[in-house]
């Protein structure tokens, strides 16, 4: 703040105080609860703010943004996630989101492709094809493509325990299309540390795991250069349960960790940390999540140029993904769902989100129906092209409290991470279930200031409507499961099987070898091994893992 | 402290089945459960319908309380009835809660699932039902 003016901006302060009146009876706080002032002041910014801590967009460290001119220069990627059924309706579906003007597509895969489980295994029975689409083989992904040229989409994929096997389908699928690897755009989650801390989808222990993290990495740099290999991944931490600062905190000690196994693999943190990408939750509270999207930006250029010594610029910059809060839809009086998303929304893109998924209202039931999701898309058209937010860059820059909440939510991560040292790391934090501790805690304190009313969520716990609305749902027809199964026999039945046996055999091999499984991978995937034979294969060498166990 | 006549306290298998791993809402409610005293067991993560009912029949419980928000509700509440009833351990209560839309909700009633609880219900509704439906019926017996 400017020093002369210090004295009398006390002063007036305390004559506002003294005058200030009495507040309604509650308790001002956001909904992790951080006690919120009733006034922010040019008293609240740090001494040396402006240029060291807020700056300009696309200029260290890049609390207003990544890029100098932001929305005005490209607005967010519109990217809705989809996928349910078969390869074939969740075809149709990517087809009528491009026509409906979305601008990438985002693929939702079922549980069991989640858990690497074949939709024939016992494991699988009843969710194949309920939450995403069902993947076994490269001839779904043939599908699931299909009419889709590869180097014209960008496409995320949702997808974390066997994600090297997806993005060496997506491979093989552009290679049928004639498209080759280094034309490919899009992102895998591929952050498989949050599934231990939140998520909790996984197939074995969080040491070899990473290894397998960052083999697509390494593979990425040298192969398919637009790709970015992973998505680092509050949101699943937030939906969990978890608090904003803890959101920020864990994720970017995720961040830290892949950063650290890729430079100890022998990689130059310049050859991947430009490829590196996050994905956040919009929740509720507007201002909190805003001051955490400028947080984590300046968090995690400072660490990647002086904590990792990265000096390509493009290394500092953080370039995030972010989806409205699941957690916060209800499921009453569901059209209120609209409202909150779209207030979710317009925290992100103020926020400076690179691409942006909103929540249909219906989600708290099953998966969106086609007009739900249409008016979900419509919310980021209004937002971009209505609302006029976007004519500046980072409208909230220099707003007392915006700038005093984003300090704050800084040194919230940066105590997180001194106790996470101390613990040894991330990974003995999860062999410890101390993420997964916190996380819970921090969802029970939520659900009892809602049980006692000092939180409210309008339609559940005040405001309630005596009617229950009744919205249309989204079936899942339950014969999706055997025509799957039915089309994965097909697929083993017309395979070279002695071929898939001997390319399984070498990737057990390759991996025993710590050598990198991309390419092996890619080559068991080419004969039609499908998702779960090849995580067999490695699982074989890496073993399983079950968590601590605690309420 | 939730103690019936009998002097045994209720004990509640609070459980996750199948692949899915969301437990924020099973751990808030086992927690909720064990503040009010009861006896609380939960399974972890993706347990098969044969692991839950084994470890129900194992650990001698009232009631199982399944989580699920994978949509396989209408294949795994099934599933664990039915075994309940292989085992001869019919007697097991078994409620549950997640994304469960309201008409699944009604057939899985009629099945014999005992209650199922829906997002946006609070822990106090959740610890009552318990307390009214086991208090009532180990006092009974």
């Amino acid at each position: 703040m400017i020093s002369e003016d210090e004295a009398a901006i006390r002063d007036r302060y305390r004559e506002w105080l003294e005058h200030y009146g009495r507040d309604r009876d509650e308790k001002f706080s956001t909904v992790s609860d951080q006690v919120i002032e009733p006034l922010y002041s040019p008293l609240d910014l740090r001494e040396d703010d402006f240029l060291h801590g807020i700056g300009f967009p696309g200029q260290f460290p890049f609390t207003r943004g990544i890029y100098n001119n932001m929305h005005r220069g490209r607005l967010w990627t519109m990217r809705q996630f989809a996928g349910f059924g078969s390869a074939r309706e969740t075809n149709r579906r990517f087809h009528y989101l491009l026509q409906q003007g979305g601008t990438g597509l985002s693929v939702a895969f079922d549980n069991p492709t989640l858990m690497a489980v074949d939709s024939d295994d016992p494991r699988a029975l009843g969710e194949v094809g309920r939450t995403g689409v069902a993947i076994d083989s490269l001839a779904d992904m043939e599908t699931l493509f299909e009419g889709i040229p590869l180097d014209r989409v960008s496409t995320s994929m949702t997808i974390n325990a066997p994600a090297n096997v997806l993005f060496a389908m997506y491979i093989a699928v552009g290679e049928k299309q004639g498209v080759p690897p280094e034309k490919l755009s899009g992102t895998n989650q591929n952050d498989i540390l949050k599934e231990y801390i939140a998520q909790k989808e996984w197939v074995s222990p969080p040491g070899p795991s990473v290894d397998l993290v960052v083999d697509s990495i390494e593979y990425a740099s040298r192969h398919v250069p637009r790709w970015n290999p992973v998505s680092i991944s509050g949101y699943h931490i937030r939906e969990a349960g978890s608090t904003a600062i803890q959101e920020l905190a864990f994720t970017l000690a995720d961040g830290m960790t892949y950063v650290d196994a890729c430079l100890n693999r022998g990689m130059h943190v310049d050859s991947f940390a430009p490829r590196l990408s996050f994905f956040w939750n919009s929740h509720i509270d507007f201002f909190e999540e805003v001051a955490k999207f400028r947080a984590a930006r300046r968090i995690w250029a400072r660490l990647m140029r002086d904590k990792y010594g990265a000096a390509n610029p493009r290394s500092w910059l953080m370039r995030f993904h972010t989806q409205t809060a699941g957690v916060s839809l209800t499921l009453q009086q569901p059209e209120n769902n609209i409202v909150r998303t779209a207030l979710e929304a317009l925290a992100a893109v103020l926020g400076g989100t690179q691409s942006l998924h909103t929540n249909s209202m219906d989600e708290v039931y099953a998966l969106p129906t086609e007009k739900a999701v249409q008016i979900a898309l419509r919310t980021q058209q209004v937002i971009a092209h209505e609302t006029g937010v976007i004519n500046t860059v980072d409208p909230l820059g220099g707003s007392y409290f915006v700038e005093s909440l984003t300090d704050r939510m800084e040194d919230g991560a940066n105590r997180y991470f001194g106790q996470i040292q101390e613990l040894g790391g991330v990974i003995p934090g999860i062999e410890q279930g101390f993420f997964q501790k916190e996380i819970a805690d921090a969802a029970f304190h939520y659900q009892q200031q809602l049980d006692n009313k000092e939180k409210v969520i309008v339609g559940v716990n005040d405001f309630v409507a005596q009617e229950t609305d009744e919205i249309p749902i989204l079936k899942i027809d339950p014969e999706i499961e055997r025509s799957q199964v039915a089309r994965l026999r097909e697929v083993r039945a017309a395979r070279d099987n002695d071929l898939v046996e001997r390319r399984l055999h070498c990737l057990s091999e390759a991996v025993s070898r710590h050598e990198n499984s991309m390419p092996y991978i890619l080559e068991a995937v080419r004969a039609y091994a499908t998702v779960g034979e090849v995580t067999e294969a490695m699982k074989s060498v890496h073993g399983t893992w079950r968590e601590p166990v605690f309420v | 402290m939730v103690e019936p006549v009998s002097g045994r306290r209720i004990r509640i298998l609070m459980a996750k089945a199948g692949l899915d791993g969301h437990d924020r809402g099973v751990k808030v409610v086992a927690r909720a459960l064990r503040d009010a005293g009861v006896e609380v067991i939960y399974t972890g993560l993706h347990q098969t319908p044969e692991q839950v009912v084994s470890a129900a029949v194992q650990e001698d419980v009232d009631g199982i309380g399944l989580s699920l928000l994978s949509g396989a509700h209408m294949t795994l509440f099934p599933r664990i009835l039915e075994l309940l009833k292989e085992r001869g351990a019919a007697d097991i209560v078994v409620f549950g809660g997640g994304t469960i839309p309201q008409e699944d909700a009604e057939i899985l009633k009629q099945a014999g699932v005992a209650q199922i609880f829906t997002p946006g219900t609070s822990t106090d509704t959740i610890v009552g039902w318990v307390k009214e439906r086991f208090g009532g019926r180990t006092a009974a017996a």
